[in-house]
């Protein structure tokens, strides 16, 4: 099985490594491959967004002509996992917690708002211990992390943490095929990657 | 009439926190959880400290050195700036001590944009980095651009939350910064000359001295490691760590003269995880262009119909002004700086 991730920019290594081993986990042979132009998706059978910085992947994917095919393959029920950076590329709603509005350009798959940098800088960045329902408890990697403030229609929030000056935040949000994390799974697990292969076995 | 607005308002006041109260109590008995805190949180923890540079992979860092160019820089879609004084070009030519650029300035990019903001410090000036540090720039670059203050020593990176980029011009160099605690390295070359020439000379020493340790260690020669850890003054560790993986066990970046889309390109080929751009882009005649170029190229190195349309994007006849590394005075190399 073909498993894809688009790779503009960002950590593309680290998930193909968690993709690697979730599919050993599984006892399951995959084939871990670069997405970079939108015929590069017609065969992947499960797909992740890297964490990166946003605004680079949104440009880079809106050139290549990738917004439209990942945004139709995602809604179609290809299984998607978006970290960070991801998370932000399929979000309905986004905006920065210095500069406000952003503008910048997402593929807006999921019905979540997300809140870019919420934590901080990267001075703020940090690794915690954290409860997801339906993952257990995992060590979490957080870098200038973005957070999901508001999910609604058929999206559904995921572990909740309180926040110091947002008040109750939400760190991963899950809607049918489409898995997004604030933080930064495939540095510390392979449970989301797993999920995902799951879900493109039929057994998720 | 006092403050609170007498005591039939602060009974209505104590009969609400008590509905308040009950609704809690009610969405407990339903199994609703409080969100709690996060626990065990940690900051600048290694995995924090070098997991931030994973994320700048297959960008370009650019050197910028106000608002204004910071903004062409995130549009055109840059992972980062390096807020400078000055370009490394004007450096060279102004002469005189290259120190920190304005705190103010520094503090105007990051209030104006979204992405990662970084600035430089002098080799060996442990101050320079505290204030940085304390305005929250997000990566320091321990740089030889600036004038050196310690001859002797580099800073001590462990003692810091934010991570630091040092410069290399072979492996042993490198490993040398990784064990003071850089989370991040990249290529010295010779800034502010567009000549990418000694960029491209540092990955291949680079490459070809991880290439040989890994050999060593795939037949199981540990002697042959140990007398490299020796002979670098670093631990074992580090280079047997290198050894089985084949790379750097940090992001890589080139740096030093890259120009042009193709330059950028071509040190991606030659194994960078990204690029850094100093004044390549702001001093040529076409920034936004050039800018928007080369983080084509850098991103769709492996694609060379996409590199051809990107270095379409930019002019010959607008590139910097190159100098030739050859008619340099060995005085006025910057890369022979804090070895």
């Amino acid at each position: 099985m073909k498993v894809g991730i688009v790779a503009l920019q960002g950590d593309v290594e680290e998930h193909a490594e968690a993709f690697r081993k979730a599919a050993a986990e599984l006892g399951i042979a995959v084939e871990v491959v670069e997405v970079k132009k939108p015929r590069q998706l017609e065969e992947v059978r499960a797909l992740a967004l890297t964490g990166g910085e946003s605004t680079t992947i949104g440009i880079l994917a809106k050139r290549a002509g990738l917004i439209e095919p990942v945004r139709k393959a995602a809604e179609g029920g290809l299984p998607t996992l978006g970290t960070c950076a991801g998370a932000v590329l399929l979000a309905r709603e986004v905006r920065d917690a210095v500069v406000g509005e952003t503008g910048q350009p997402t593929i807006g798959v999921m019905d979540i708002a997300v809140v870019r940098n919420a934590f901080g800088r990267q001075r703020e960045s940090f690794e915690a211990e954290l409860e997801v329902e339906g993952f257990g408890k995992i060590r979490a990697v957080f870098i200038r992390a973005p957070a999901v403030v508001k999910a609604w229609g058929s999206a559904k929030p995921l572990a909740p943490v309180r926040h110091a000056s947002l008040g109750l935040i939400y760190t991963a949000a899950v809607e049918g095929n489409i898995l997004a994390t604030a933080f930064h799974p495939e540095l510390t697990t392979t449970a989301f990657h797993r999920r995902v292969l799951e879900m493109a076995l039929g057994r998720a | 009439m006092s403050v609170a607005g007498g005591f039939s308002t602060l009974d209505r006041l104590r009969d609400f926190f008590y509905g308040l109260l009950e609704v809690r109590d009610r969405l407990r008995e339903r199994g609703v959880k409080w969100p709690r805190p996060l626990e065990g949180v940690q900051t600048g923890t290694v995995r924090v400290k070098v997991g931030f540079p994973a994320m700048l992979k297959r960008g370009v860092i650019m050197d910028v050195t106000n608002v204004e160019q910071a903004e062409v820089a995130e549009d055109a879609g840059a992972v980062g700036v390096m807020v400078l004084d000055k370009l490394p070009y004007d450096v060279r030519r102004a002469g005189g001590v290259a120190r920190m650029a304005d705190l103010k300035m520094i503090e105007e990019v990051m209030a104006h944009i979204t992405i990662p903001v970084s600035a430089k410090v002098r080799i060996g000036h442990y101050y320079e980095a505290v204030l940085l540090e304390a305005i929250g720039v997000d990566l320091i670059d321990e740089s030889e651009v600036l004038t050196p203050v310690d001859e002797q020593h580099h800073i001590n990176k462990w003692l810091f939350t934010v991570p630091f980029v040092n410069g290399c011009r072979e492996l042993c160099e490198a490993l040398r910064r990784i064990s003071e605690g850089a989370s991040m390295i990249r290529s010295k070359g010779e800034a502010g000359t567009g000549n990418v020439a000694e960029a491209v000379k540092h990955f291949k020493a680079l490459y070809s001295a991880v290439e040989e340790l890994a050999a060593a260690y795939r037949s199981g020669d540990e002697e042959r490691l140990r007398d490299y850890a020796r002979r670098c003054q670093v631990p074992i560790e580090l280079v047997a760590l290198t050894a089985r993986m084949g790379r750097l066990p940090v992001v890589t970046f080139a740096a030093g003269g890259i120009a042009t889309p193709a330059d950028a390109a071509l040190m991606m080929w030659l194994g960078a995880d990204g690029v850094f751009v100093g004044s390549g882009i702001f001093k040529s005649q076409d920034p936004r262009q050039r800018a928007e170029a080369i983080v084509l190229a850098t991103a769709h190195w492996d694609d060379p119909e996409t590199v051809v349309e990107a270095q379409k994007m930019v002019s010959e006849k607008s590139a910097m002004l190159g100098i030739d590394v050859r008619t340099l005075k060995p005085e006025e190399l910057l890369q022979t700086r804090g070895v």
